[in-house]
């Protein structure tokens, strides 16, 4: 900037008597501080101070401080002034080029970055779909496990992603467990990626599965809505597993199954016929979710449970008889509890 | 500003004084270039701030050092020390029941990206890089279980040696969260808090779980 001014106003020298606007900027901030008598201070920060520069700025400064204090000839100044600027451009110009170029560079590779991460990368797309109060999210759990009754008006659902995420993770968190418990074997893959695989691949493949049916079966309902009503129906197996992970008894097991399974699905299937015309879609369409659904729970249980080890190793390994249930080192302690107060809880009943 | 022409001092107001500009020895280019200062000191500077950074996590207070300047090198140590110190399974594939290196790894990495996500699209206002910083810094209390309970492995594995690493694991636990809580809630608009507590509540339970049914073979 100091550069440009100086060689702005030399260039305007000939222009009459008008000095520079740097200089009249230049003057203004001079006498304010000239004022109050004693020291002045300069603050140099508008002035772009490029390598080496500073002493030219100050060789500037002082010059034009000893005009003003002299006298007001504009054509001294402005002599003197395009002195300095040319002083200046030898000096100054080059480290000024330099930097501007590299600016340029940094700004349209900055633009490009951005405009990149922002077609690609733009998570606002999804930001309505988490816009939930935690109130919101808790209502809806409860809701997801009491079936409808009017099925002839079509039902809302919310289009929320923020509680099937989450109970997404949370089923995830707890397969892990039951897996561990159960000391699963997994030989190719890992515990991980077997937990998250299986339950986003039933979130995300059966939500997309149902939404093609609703679309053969001409029901009204979108994509999102699918994916937020299935995520849902899952906090009824999350409870079942989280149950049943940790007391094992099979019995208890179908009583959960058929009980908070049944009825999440009995809430998602309800919902659904109420989105539905005719009696033929209606079937063809809740039979597959109901089917779905409650097989997966079956499945989730069954699987990653103490039984496959044994399956496992009769058909790979050495004679090992199935259906063992030995006590592991980890929850043998809190196995043990559980297990016998849920017996003692049953003899009472 | 050609009007501002015959602006000027009035001539007998003296002018005078002196003018101390601020040259400073440094330029703004001297204050980045560290390429010339010995290789000790960029790396002591670095351990530095990790190192306050971890008393940060210790003493979670609500300051703001953590969030300012993020650095990811802590998490990745911490990652990395937790993933190594977690691989004590045997190298016999019978018994592959501890999670491998890059199990951990994952793990913790794509669960804080994911709740970083998350807190952003909740209305957060905290950078994606500053949220990864925090969740991985608050991993240390989790390290430090892990090796209480190598060490308390290694004195044996019957019930009491469970119920100590039970006790050392939740209490870890609770610190990480309510560390990370700490740090992570406050750019939450405040009746959503709760949302954004959850996942790192989950978040930091799997890596309590991997912690305390690992059994060395």
């Amino acid at each position: 900037l100091g550069r440009l001014r100086g060689q702005h106003a030399g260039g305007a020298r000939g222009g009459g008597g008008a000095a520079g606007p740097g200089r009249a900027e230049r003057a203004l901030t001079l006498s304010a501080p000239a004022q109050g008598g004693g020291s002045a201070v300069i603050d140099m920060e508008n002035m772009d101070d490029t390598s080496g520069s500073s002493f030219e700025d100050m060789g500037e400064m002082h010059q034009r401080m000893k005009e003003e204090e002299e006298e007001e000839a504009e054509g001294e100044a402005g002599a003197a002034e395009e002195e300095d600027g040319e002083f200046l451009g030898m000096k100054g110009l080059r480290g000024q080029l330099g930097r501007q170029v590299a600016d340029q560079m940094w700004q349209v590779g900055k633009r490009q970055a951005s405009r990149a991460f922002s077609l690609y990368a733009n998570i606002d797309i999804l930001r309505p779909y988490f816009d939930v109060e935690p109130v919101q999210v808790r209502a809806r759990l409860l809701e997801s496990m009491i079936p409808v009754k009017m099925i002839n008006f079509p039902q809302k659902i919310a289009g929320e992603l923020y509680g099937p995420l989450m109970l997404v993770f949370t089923l995830v968190a707890i397969l892990l467990h039951g897996m561990k418990t159960s000391d699963t074997i997994i030989r190719e893959g890992t515990l991980m990626g077997t937990a998250i695989g299986t339950c986003f691949g039933y979130w995300l493949g059966v939500s997309s599965f149902i939404y093609f049916l609703a679309y053969l079966c001409n029901a009204q309902i979108t994509m999102v809505q699918m994916l937020s009503l299935l995520g849902y129906g899952l906090f009824g197996h999350c409870i079942t597993l989280f149950v049943t992970y940790n007391i094992h008894f099979h019995s208890l097991f179908y009583i959960f199954w058929l009980g908070v399974g049944g009825l999440s699905t009995l809430r998602m299937v309800a919902v659904l016929v109420s989105r539905t015309v005719g009696h033929t879609q209606r079937l063809i369409l809740c039979g597959t979710l109901a089917a779905l659904h409650m097989l997966f729970l079956l499945y989730l249980h069954f699987a990653y449970h103490k039984v496959v080890e044994g399956i496992l190793d009769t058909l790979e390994g050495p004679n090992m008889p199935p259906f063992q249930r030995v006590a592991r080192d980890i929850p043998v302690v809190s196995n043990a509890v559980l297990n016998t107060t849920a017996k003692a809880v049953a003899l009472t009943l | 500003f050609a009007g501002l022409a015959d602006v000027s001092i009035s001539e007998d107001i003296p002018v005078e004084g002196e003018i101390t500009v601020p040259v400073g020895s440094h330029s703004p280019e001297d204050d980045f270039s560290t390429l010339d200062e010995p290789v000790k000191d960029t790396i002591m500077r670095d351990l530095k701030a990790v190192g306050k950074k971890f008393v940060h996590v210790m003493y979670p207070k609500k300051s703001s050092a953590l969030l300012r300047d993020w650095d990811l090198w802590g998490p990745l140590v911490l990652c990395v020390s937790l993933a190594l110190m977690l691989q004590g399974g045997a190298a016999d594939s019978k018994d592959d029941g501890g999670p491998q290196f890059a199990e951990v790894f994952v793990i913790i990495w794509f669960g804080a990206v994911v709740i970083t996500l998350n807190s952003k699209l909740l209305g957060g206002t905290i950078s994606f890089f500053q949220s990864l910083c925090v969740l991985g810094y608050c991993v240390l209390p989790l390290t430090v279980a892990m090796l209480v309970c190598r060490l308390v492995l290694l004195a044996g594995a019957g019930t009491v040696s469970f119920i100590i690493r039970l006790i050392v694991v939740v209490a870890m636990f609770a610190w990480s969260t309510l560390a990370s809580t700490a740090f992570l809630a406050d750019s939450q608009p405040p009746n959503r808090k709760a949302l954004v507590v959850y996942p790192i509540f989950l978040f930091y339970f799997v890596i309590s779980w991997m912690i305390l049914t690992f059994t060395p073979q």
